[in-house]
């Protein structure tokens, strides 16, 4: 079993049907491998261990039928903001510290049907509002490759976990970078599907026009295989596309001759690190090798995705947190005096900073008067910007740019400023906004912290972008990289 | 309550007042889908508490709404019933607010783009005016749950079963000028919507409801008046005696130098006044905004004609159709296409009494609309089907009992259920049109009532109706009375 928790999740999976372990002594194997790391890293929220080894041996009941798919006996973790039956979920907040799902989410379910086990629940930013794993209410992800460095966010906890292969793969959600920037800041391969490709029912809403669900994967290969999986039209949620989900894993070594590659004008902007940059242009040269030709394209409505995120985002979970009242789950405070009384102490308690913070700029941005100037004008701001993608997906095949302006922050650095934090998602919310498919993989290192390089695809275009980072990913071998303490 | 109060309520404003009430309607009617609109659950009336409210209904976090196309459905079908523009691309909006019975803490709604456009419809005042009343427009919401207090001391109980409820908000324009005219209006959509078969109308269990939007002006006047919206009115009755306070109430502040205020207010039944539940200034900021969980609703020419060749007869091409073919009234024709099932009691009558169709209109909506009325009842329920109404019937047509036995034989009929040839034979209430007897019974009463005939013959003509009642009462009642006023007109003058 030694080296058994550096093997892909595609490893994983051949040696379970190969019979060179079970799935229990694999689970067992990265229960204690969290277990240990908690005390510093907090990648989790709750561990499973229970019900991941009775998922297990029944995997290896299967396995020992030969039957099960791809991935039955394959241990993995959820982000904790996802529902699982008889499975407190949190997501990440005091509100509902107390709650217990009475239900899977379509995402849990299916990947429950496909055989994978769930090692337990990713710590997270309080309801996904946050780009440095802080606003949890159950304390900081520290970055496995220097603890005194956050891991980004929103999905920290699931990139941290990877990367320190505390699991082969954690599903993750990204609203505005939530999965592709903790991915770079944690060195490890993270893949945002296209909106409306993974099911959203069950995934505790922040933003439903932006959030989906994806996974947080130590190479494009795994993701590839979890996400055929976990994608498809799901009844449940109206805003699932039902369109046939691909074999991923069949076109990852389609060759690369003749792609066309947008370099993103606005990308390489003054924020960007320079040696940030050196590693991406670096990137963009091994491309090259490989067949593809590069050109600038310029989305020149992009700069100002970052203020209409922050209206859109804020606006919808200013709604969709009303539900959180003390009424019929979660946090309800002490002896209320009345109504009111039991709706501002359970929420105020409930509650941390940021999502306050959100919920009243939310609140504020709907509010009679100030609709049009900005929650409109914002939606109009969207529009353009997914006419820029569009125009741009005319003359390339891919967007190519950094994920994040520099490598991974300190813990506390950026907390005071809100400003300054929101910037941190200033290449990644694009996407979001146009609905777009995207990924980040790592692409080398400044002063030993992983740089992340993204990919921008058209809409359900996630074959071709498995593809493009896979190929890379034959040629490189940043993506093999474990933080020594975890190697 | 006080004299003046009790008197006040009852009073309607007269035509004399210098005071013109203008009135719009918001209807909710309750849409008679199997599920709910955005959920699974069943909508049945009278379950155990939260029985019918699974994890979308109680909001719990990351669940999501899918649109029930049933509930598309219906609205689409009222909309061409009264000649509404369809939206092709209509939008489901969240409208935000906390309140216990709102487990999301919004309601969906529809807001900028209401799936039914501006329509009409036409109603017939008592003087037979007709007047046409506009719709502003209709659209598709979830119904809140309850808040229950009763029994329940200290706290308060939430059933979420009503929650998720589709309804259809049929919202007027500020078109009617009398209580009288909002409950004609009000009853024609009621009239509507059970035609359509899209709401069962039962106004006691909340299925169909309105909130009134009241105000006064000087006639004459151009602008409205500042109105009061009385809320959650759930009878006709209690419509029209709101509608009258509210109207009272606002001419006597403005007529004592007060000003109206915009608010909402509440109807209380059993003191017959409205009294101030917000107003303007405490009224929520619903923020409304598309909700993102839901695609827009849109509906293409095909769906529009399959729903429109669905469409019954509606009330007011079959009143027309009554009066052509049946040769009624457009009174009669009216009451007797309220409902679609006294219609089709009517017509069913109608066609086993060939000839007689202003006979079976007199019974369907006179003794028989009376024993309903009395017993409380929307429909015969199986009690008098029409084709035994229409039993008796074809005894009076054919003579074998008169107009006013067959009223005798009626109410045995409704009280037994038995038909009316075995009630006739069994209380022997055969009409008798054998002239001899009619003649014996004449000449007895002739011979037993000499002072009366002598006046009669003096010329006391007001007799005649004597010497009638006196041989009725001697053949209880069975004597042909055209029979027998030719014989009396024969016999009396000697």
């Amino acid at each position: 079993m030694s080296n058994v928790h550096t093997k892909t999740l595609a490893q994983l999976a051949a040696g379970l049907r190969a019979k060179e372990f079970s799935s229990a002594e694999l689970t067992r194997l990265f229960l204690d491998r969290i277990e240990a790391s908690q005390p510093v890293l907090n990648a989790f929220i709750s561990v499973t261990r229970e019900q991941a080894l009775a998922a297990a041996e029944a995997a290896d009941r299967e396995l020992a039928a030969s039957r099960g798919g791809t991935l039955t006996g394959v241990p993995i973790a959820h982000k904790d903001i996802f529902c699982t039956a008889g499975v407190r979920t949190t997501c990440g907040s005091r509100m509902l510290d107390n709650f217990v799902s009475p239900y899977d989410a379509t995402l849990v379910a299916k990947l429950k049907a496909a055989g994978v086990v769930m090692l337990g629940k990713a710590n997270m930013d309080e309801f996904a509002m946050g780009s440095s794993n802080e606003t949890s209410y159950y304390g900081p992800v520290r970055n496995p490759w220097n603890t005194d460095l956050v891991p980004g966010g929103s999905s920290g906890g699931s990139a941290a976990a990877v990367a320190a292969r505390l699991a082969p793969a954690a599903t993750a959600t990204d609203t505005g970078g939530s999965i592709r920037q903790p991915a770079a800041l944690c060195g490890v391969t993270g893949l945002k599907p296209t909106y409306g490709r993974v099911s959203r029912y069950g995934m505790i809403a922040f933003a439903s026009s932006l959030d989906q669900g994806g996974i947080i994967t130590t190479t494009a290969q795994d993701a590839a295989l979890i996400l055929r999986e976990m994608a498809g039209f799901d009844a449940n949620d109206s805003t699932s596309v039902d369109t046939p989900v691909p074999d991923y894993a069949a076109s990852l070594n389609a060759p690369l001759a003749g792609l066309k590659i947008g370099l993103l004008k606005e990308f390489f902007d003054k924020g960007l690190d320079p040696e940030n940059e050196r590693r991406i242009r670096e990137a963009l040269a091994t491309y090259e090798k490989l067949g593809a030709t590069l050109r600038e394209v310029s989305l020149p409505n992009l700069p100002l995705s970052v203020p209409a995120y922050y209206v859109v985002a804020p606006a919808e979970c200013s709604s969709n947190l009303a539900r959180f009242d003390g009424v019929r789950f979660g946090h309800r405070c002490k002896e209320p005096r009345d109504l009111l009384d039991l709706y501002k102490r359970s929420r105020g308690e409930g509650f941390g900073a940021e999502v306050k913070r959100r919920i009243m700029t939310g609140t504020y941005v709907l509010s009679a008067g100030y609709y049009d100037a900005y929650y409109l004008k914002a939606q109009k701001v969207r529009q353009l910007i997914t006419t820029d993608f569009t125009r741009a997906f005319g003359e390339v095949d891919v967007l190519m740019g950094p994920t994040t302006p520099t490598t991974a922050f300190a813990i506390g650095a950026k907390t005071s400023d809100p400003i300054t934090m929101y910037l941190n998602d200033i290449y990644t919310i694009g996407a979001n906004l146009a609905g777009l498919p995207a990924m980040s993989i790592p692409c080398g290192f400044v002063q030993g912290l992983p740089v992340g390089l993204q990919l921008v695809g058209p809409h359900f275009s996630e074959a071709k972008l498995l593809n493009v980072a896979h190929l890379y990913q034959r040629e490189t071998e940043w993506h093999t990289r474990v933080p020594e303490r975890y190697a | 309550m006080s004299e003046s109060e009790a008197t006040r309520t009852e009073a309607s404003p007269s035509e004399a007042t210098p005071w013109e009430t203008v009135i719009g309607l918001e209807i909710h009617a309750q849409l008679a889908t199997k599920s709910k609109i955005f959920s699974g659950s069943a909508i049945a009336y009278g379950a155990p508490p939260n029985a019918q409210a699974n994890l979308v209904d109680l909001g719990y976090p990351g669940v999501l709404p899918v649109l029930n196309a049933e509930a598309v459905r219906m609205a689409v079908k009222f909309g061409l019933a009264i000649g509404a523009r369809i939206a092709p691309h209509s939008v489901f909006a969240r409208k935000n607010y906390f309140y216990p019975d709102l487990p999301k803490g919004y309601q969906i709604s529809q807001y900028e783009l209401p799936i039914v456009g501006q329509g009409s419809i036409d109603i017939v005042l008592d003087d037979g005016t007709k007047k046409r009343v506009g719709v502003t427009r209709a659209h598709l919401e979830e119904d809140a749950g309850k808040s229950l207090h009763e029994g329940l001391p200290g706290v308060s109980g939430i059933d979420l079963n009503r929650a998720g409820t589709p309804l259809v908000e049929i919202v007027s324009e500020p078109d009617m000028r009398s209580a009288k005219e909002a409950v004609a209006y009000m009853k024609k959509v009621h009239t509507l919507v059970r035609y359509l078969e899209i709401c069962d109308g039962n106004m006691q269990e909340g299925s169909f409801r309105c909130d009134a939007n009241v105000s006064v002006r000087r006639r004459g006047a151009e602008k409205f008046g500042t109105r009061a919206e009385i809320k959650n009115l759930n009878s006709f009755r209690f419509v029209e005696k709101a509608i009258n306070y509210e109207v009272e109430r606002q001419i006597d502040l403005i007529e004592s130098g007060g000003k109206v205020k915009q608010e909402t207010r509440l109807y209380d039944p059993d003191k017959g006044e409205t009294r101030s539940m917000r107003s303007k200034e405490e009224a929520n900021d619903y923020r409304y905004f598309p909700d993102p969980d839901l695609l827009p609703v849109v509906v293409n020419e095909t769906f529009i004609a399959a729903v429109r060749a669905s469409l019954p007869e509606l009330p007011d091409q079959k009143a027309v159709r009554f009066s052509s073919q049946y040769g009624l009234s457009a009174y009669d024709a009216g009451v007797l296409t309220a409902s679609r099932e006294l219609a089709a009691y009517y017509e069913e009558v109608a066609s086993e009494v060939p000839g007689e169709p202003k006979l079976a209109a007199n019974w369907v909506m006179g003794e028989l609309a009376a024993a309903l009325n009395r017993e409380g009842l929307e429909s015969d329920g199986g009690k008098l089907p029409a084709t035994r109404l229409a039993g008796l019937l074809k005894r009076i047509a054919d003579q074998t009992i008169s107009g006013k036995i067959a009223k005798e034989v009626f109410e045995a009929m409704w009280a037994s259920g038995a038909g009316a040839d075995a009630i006739i034979e069994e209380k022997g209430l055969k009409q008798i049109t054998d002239s001899s007897a009619i003649e014996r019974a004449i000449d007895e009463v002739m011979a037993k009532n000499p002072v009366q005939l002598a006046d009669y013959r003096s010329g006391k003509d007001k007799l005649f109706g004597f010497f009638v009642g006196q041989v009725m009462k001697a053949t209880q009642g069975k004597a042909n009375p055209a029979q027998l006023n030719e014989l009396l007109k024969k016999k009396l003058p000697g």
